[in-house]
């Protein structure tokens, strides 16, 4: 059986260092399978979060050898017994202990998009959507809401002050399903520009290389969502709209 | 509402990052590559020679405006254009600002020298260099977002480039092909490939319907050019080899240090 | 006023647990304009509801229009072994339909018929295709769906806050006691009513699909709050489960694999399905390859396929299999649905699956069959409640979703408790939001209670020597693997209870290293209370029921028995002693027999 030294974070706010521990790894382990060997046998109080161990609930999210990831869908066998495994909390956010960090911002965030406003249904009292409608947006349901684009996001990972203004990869995506749902009336433009500040995104596409459910956050919801807002100042499209007689309603 | 607030402290971490792989190797790659493009590109286009040669033009003159074009795009052409002390301007600096707009602000470039030039990130998880950072809100970049106009000038350079190709086919003698034809046509479907796999086409041309099943043709389109975008990367390196090269591959024909082979 | 101590909020309803039930019940209270306050043991979204994968069931009827609600409650009853509070069983069938299409003007968006209605799929036990779904990620749809609902209801949510006690004020309950996660400080919630919505009791096995939030924190809450529990001894393996690597034993394999083409192999590939049709199920199930294989597509003239009988069935099945020496390598039998459908169907209909495989095994499912084996999974046992308030035996205190009892009986099928929890989710929210609005008087809480539980949580942490709570857990895990597992018998019963009582001893003086900000292993010591607690009542109830039916199987009652069949165990503590006793079944109604009679 191969023996890691795990580099662990371990500490609060006031005081923190790495750790070194030595744990052996079976085959198909992953790093969240280590960490727990570690609590069972060596460091009862280590803090880590997790639920499902199967990359569906998004909770143990870290960052192992400096690369944002879920621990329990990384396997061990990715990484050289001869050098030290690190794994740290998620860095953008406030830490709480060890592993474990305070992803509050990501909730406070999540309550500023307007929500879904329904259109009328159909006339016999249904709603109907094609698949065609949905696949599109389908793709943004798939996030397990591990904030691991937060938390790579240069924006506010490198730069504290623009949490305020900016909300984020996953709000964005969020964003942009309520946008493009079929059923929605909802104009979330000016949302898009003055509350969640796209304008501050780069498109450097961090958070889409992070994004374990492999979500193509950049090219599917935040370049759209800017071409979205393009449109608002775009005249030709402003003349297309009157033109077709289409009418929005701001959120 | 929730207990957390222990502390607003990040994790006591003071490493820029900690990441062990050659994350620098690729944004190193891409100053290299754009670096050297800029160059030749300028350089070529100062050059105000070499850039035809029957009946091969060079993507970078096209299209062909003035007098002393020796190629035939436009019938008569335009007066000469002079400056007092430059003296003639070399016409693909008229030219040039179109695609060179189109690809300075072009989503995915600016992802890459965004990264490998302002270094903001420069790889994931890689510290900011630079301390303040306002991204594309203020002037000038915030002119990003009419990367649409843009798209709009570039796909009339591919209709130019087009005809320009076609023309690449009529030699002196008569119909023909070489090299040079085949070189220009793979320029032009690169090109092509390129501009129309175009975030902002795509947002044109179905992306901002929200009923997709309302507007099939639109749907359509939208599925084939969401289709070209997923490669857009690969279509803005290989189409930018394309254009130099074939600039390249029609200036040393044309200064006689190669032949061109004439396939039919 | 000790209260003062303590970190208080107060409100009409307190809802524990925030997965698909406790975030139905919360939108539903706060719907009829009582406060509303929302408590769980980890993040907002996180809850096991966001782990379903394959569907949510509901007769809607729109791939199969002779589906309704008698046949979907049929099929429940069927499965459950007529075991189920018939009640419960026929709200459940009635109301699901309404509460899916509710969700999907909620913004949910279920994968779609070509006439662009929500399409539904096969699962085991359901007659027809039922099950609305989005991919095989169904339940992460439905939480953030609800949760992103709920956020813009004014419910206020408390998020890894652990519940360890409920208070009462008499008869009444009025309150509960907890900490928080992260910082470790005790919190008090005054409230008139509360919502019990903490799912299972997975935790107690070791090979299992549960996460550690699953450790019966409901059922010991309501237990030890004066309310009665009822058919604990049924639990739920789920029959496909990976098995390879160890490390991750026990992760599920969703049943629409087989729903949409899977089938069972042993070593010599041999779908062994159809040597183990029982009786109960001959008439509706198909006997031959060639007629299973039909039925995919041609559900009329033809019976389905053996590989979609009831879990309890298959899993079995698979157990007898194995112990045949038929099984596969790691020990488990194959899965194949690489040799019926293409690659880009598997990875359309089953993407998570794919991915899971891929990631966690090196197993391409789109070219070899998948290792599975049987996987501790739901309890069908919990809190005994009314069926149309989801009231428990305590005023002021309501339970749905997994922690309740009664609805699944002895066998829940698939997809049935999604569907569950979204109409007695509801239920609850709406009853105890009428109970809060009727209440009258004074709410006081008892400072002395508040005080003990709030002394109680901090003695691991002050004792010194003492035991490792990751050994009692594992220790405990170990237990009900070996002894309390699928099959069953009285002298294995015994020794579990007997071991049982030995690791209440040790947690006894289970001590924790570190201090209170985000302490796992303060928080596993706090936890094997409430598992202890289950893990009694569900061998003490096994031992009980001396017969097998559904998730039930007792080697030495091998067959069912019509007397036990129309009653459920119920167990109740009475002055700090836990008391079992047989009570009669609810008598179903004349009309609702008749659906049974009529069988084709
Ligand atoms: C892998 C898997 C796949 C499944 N697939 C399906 C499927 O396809 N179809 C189907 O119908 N069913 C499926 N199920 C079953 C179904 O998902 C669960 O039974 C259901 O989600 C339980 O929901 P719930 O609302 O009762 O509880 P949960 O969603 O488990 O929520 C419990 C909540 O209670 C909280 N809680 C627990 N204890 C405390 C405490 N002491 N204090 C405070 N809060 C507490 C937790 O934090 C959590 O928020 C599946 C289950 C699993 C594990
Ligand atoms: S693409 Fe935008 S949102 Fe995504 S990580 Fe980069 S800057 Fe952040
Ligand atoms: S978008 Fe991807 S990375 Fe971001 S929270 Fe969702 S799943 Fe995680
Ligand atoms: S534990 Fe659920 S994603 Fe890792
Ligand atoms: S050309 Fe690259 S996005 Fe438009």
């Amino acid at each position: 059986m191969p023996t890691f030294t795990m580099r662990i974070f371990r500490g609060d706010t006031a005081r923190g260092e790495f750790r070194d521990y030595r744990v052996e790894a079976e085959e198909g382990m992953v790093v969240l399978d280590v960490i727990h060997r570690v609590q069972a046998t060596q460091a009862p109080d280590l803090a880590v979060r997790w639920n499902c161990k199967a990359g569906k609930c998004g909770s143990c999210s870290a960052e192992v050898d400096g690369r944002p990831r879920l621990m329990c869908m990384t396997r061990m066998e990715l990484f050289s017994e001869r050098e030290p495994v690190t794994v740290a909390p998620i860095r953008a956010f406030p830490l709480i202990r060890d592993l474990v960090t305070d992803v509050s911002f990501n909730f406070e965030k999540a309550k500023t998009i307007p929500p879904l406003r329904l259109k009328p249904p159909e006339p016999d009292g249904t709603y109907r959507m094609m698949q065609e409608d949905i696949d599109r947006i389908q793709e943004f349901h798939k996030c397990i809401e591990c904030f691991l684009c937060q938390d790579v996001c240069h924006v506010i990972r490198d730069h504290e002050e623009n949490k305020r203004a900016f909300a984020g990869p996953r709000v964005f995506i969020k964003v942009a399903s309520l946008e493009m749902h079929p059923l929605d009336t909802r104009d979330r433009t000016e949302f898009v520009r003055a509350t969640a500040s796209v304008g501050l995104c780069n498109i450097t596409k961090c958070c889409t290389e992070v994004c374990p459910e492999g979500i193509h956050i950049t090219d599917n919801a935040i370049i759209p969502l800017k071409e979205r807002m393009a449109d608002s100042f775009d005249p030709i499209v402003w003349l297309l709209r009157k033109f077709r007689g289409q009418t929005t309603q701001p959120a | 509402m929730n207990g957390h607030a222990v502390s607003q402290a990040r994790p006591p971490i003071a490493a820029a990052h900690l990441r062990k792989d050659t994350w620098w190797a690729l944004p190193l790659a891409v100053v290299g590559v754009l670096t050297s493009f800029i160059v030749y590109s300028t350089w070529a286009a100062l050059q105000n020679a070499h850039y035809f040669v029957a009946p091969y033009l060079s993507p970078f003159y096209s299209p062909c405006l003035s007098k002393s074009c020796l190629h035939l795009t436009l019938g008569r052409g335009l007066p000469e254009f002079t400056v007092p002390i430059i003296g003639v301007v070399s016409p693909a600096l008229l030219i040039l600002w179109g695609p060179a707009l189109f690809r300075l602000t072009c989503y995915y470039y600016r992802k890459a020298y965004y990264r490998s030039f302002w270094l903001a990130p420069v790889a994931c998880a890689v510290r900011d260099v630079k301390a303040g950072y306002t991204g594309e809100t203020r002037f000038p970049l915030i002119l990003q977002n009419f990367h649409r106009y843009a798209w709009y000038v570039a796909v009339v350079f591919i209709v130019f480039l087009t005809w320009d190709a076609i023309l690449a086919f009529r030699f002196p003698d008569g119909f023909g092909i070489g090299v040079g034809t085949l070189v220009m046509w793979l320029n032009v479907i690169l090109l092509a490939g390129y501009t129309f796999s175009c975030h902002s086409c795509r947002h044109i041309c179905g992306g901002h319907v929200d009923v997709f099943s309302k507007s099939p043709t639109r749907y359509t389109l939208w599925h084939v050019i969401s289709r070209l975008n997923e490669r857009h990367p690969m279509y803005a390196w290989l189409s930018l080899g394309s254009v130099g090269l074939t600039d390249l591959y029609i200036r040393l024909v044309s200064m006689g240090v190669i032949r061109d082979l004439r396939l039919l | 006023m000790a209260n003062a101590d303590y970190e208080t909020h107060e409100h009409d309803v307190i809802v524990i647990g925030a997965g698909g039930a406790g975030l139905r019940a919360a939108i539903e209270a706060a719907a009829q304009g009582v406060s509303v306050g929302l408590v769980c043991k980890s993040l907002l979204g996180k809850a096991h509801t966001v782990m379903a994968e394959g569907g949510i069931a509901a007769a809607l009827g729109n791939v199969w229009p002779e589906d309704n609600w008698q046949v979907h409650f049929r099929d429940t009853m069927r499965g459950g072994k007529m075991l189920n509070n018939w009640r419960m069983a026929q709200l459940h069938a009635q109301e699901a339909p309404e509460r899916v299409l509710e969700l999907e003007r909620w913004g949910a968006l279920f994968d779609r018929t070509k006439d662009g209605r929500i399409l539904q799929r096969d699962f085991g036990g359901h007659r027809y295709a039922r099950l609305a779904h989005v991919g095989d990620r169904t339940g992460l749809e439905m939480i953030r769906t609800l949760q992103y609902h709920g956020i813009h209801q004014g419910i206020d949510v408390y998020m890894e806050c652990t519940i360890a006690r409920l208070l009462k004020d008499g008869e009444r309950v009025s309150g509960a006691v907890g900490y928080w996660r992260p910082h470790g400080k005790v919190v008090l919630f005054k409230a008139k009513a509360i919502v019990l919505a903490t799912g299972g009791i997975g935790k107690a096995w070791k090979i299992t699909s549960n996460s550690w939030e699953y450790t019966g924190d409901g059922h010991a809450l309501a237990l030890w709050a004066g309310a009665d529990l009822i058919d604990m001894e049924f639990v739920q393996f789920h029959p496909t489960g990976m098995v390879w690597p160890p490390s991750v034993r026990g992760i599920l394999v969703t049943e629409g694999v087989r729903g949409d083409g899977g089938m069972l192999k042993n070593n010599q590939g041999e779908r062994f399905m159809f040597n183990y049709i029982p009786e109960f199920f001959k008439g509706e199930t198909a006997d031959n390859e060639e007629e299973a294989d039909r039925w995919y597509d041609d559900k009329r003239n033809n019976r389905r396929t053996p590989d979609l009988l009831p879990r309890d069935e298959v899993a079995r099945a698979i157990n007898a299999e194995m112990k045949a020496g038929r099984g596969s390598p790691h020990g488990g039998v194959y899965l194949d649905i690489a040799s019926r459908r293409t690659a880009d169907y598997i990875r359309k209909r089953l993407p998570s699956m794919y991915h899971q495989f891929k990631e966690l095994a090196g197993v391409d499912i789109t070219k070899e069959p998948m290792e599975v084996g049987p996987t501790c999974h739901y309890v069908m046992g919990g809190v005994r409640v009314d069926a149309d308030s989801t009231a428990a035996t305590v005023p002021g205190l309501f339970a749905a979703g997994e922690v309740a009892g009664g609805m699944h009986g002895s066998n829940r099928l698939g997809g049935n408790s999604l569907s569950d929890l979204l109409v007695f989710g509801r239920r609850a929210g709406l009853h105890a939001a009428l109970y809060a609005k009727d209440f009258g008087g004074a709410l006081t809480v008892d400072a002395g209670q508040v005080d003990a539980v709030a002394r109680e949580l901090v003695e691991p942490l002050a004792r010194v020597g003492g035991e490792n709570p990751y050994a009692i857990q594992a220790d405990l895990q170990e237990t009900m693997q070996s002894l309390v597992g699928l099959i069953r018998t009285e002298r294995e019963l015994e020794e579990a209870l007997r071991k049982l009582e030995a690791l209440k001893a040790r947690a006894k003086r289970v001590r924790v290293e570190g201090g209170r900000t985000y302490n796992p292993g303060w928080h596993t010591a706090l936890d094997l209370r409430s598992l202890l607690a289950v893990a009694e009542c569900c061998a003490l109830a096994a031992l009980e029921r001396k017969e097998s039916r559904g998730g039930h199987t007792r080697d030495d009652h091998p067959y069912t028995d019509d007397q036990w069949g129309k009653v459920n165990v119920v167990l109740r503590l009475k002055n700090g002693t836990l008391q079992l006793s047989r009570e009669p079944l609810p008598e179903m109604p004349g009309e609702l027999r008749a659906l049974f009679q009529e069988r084709k």
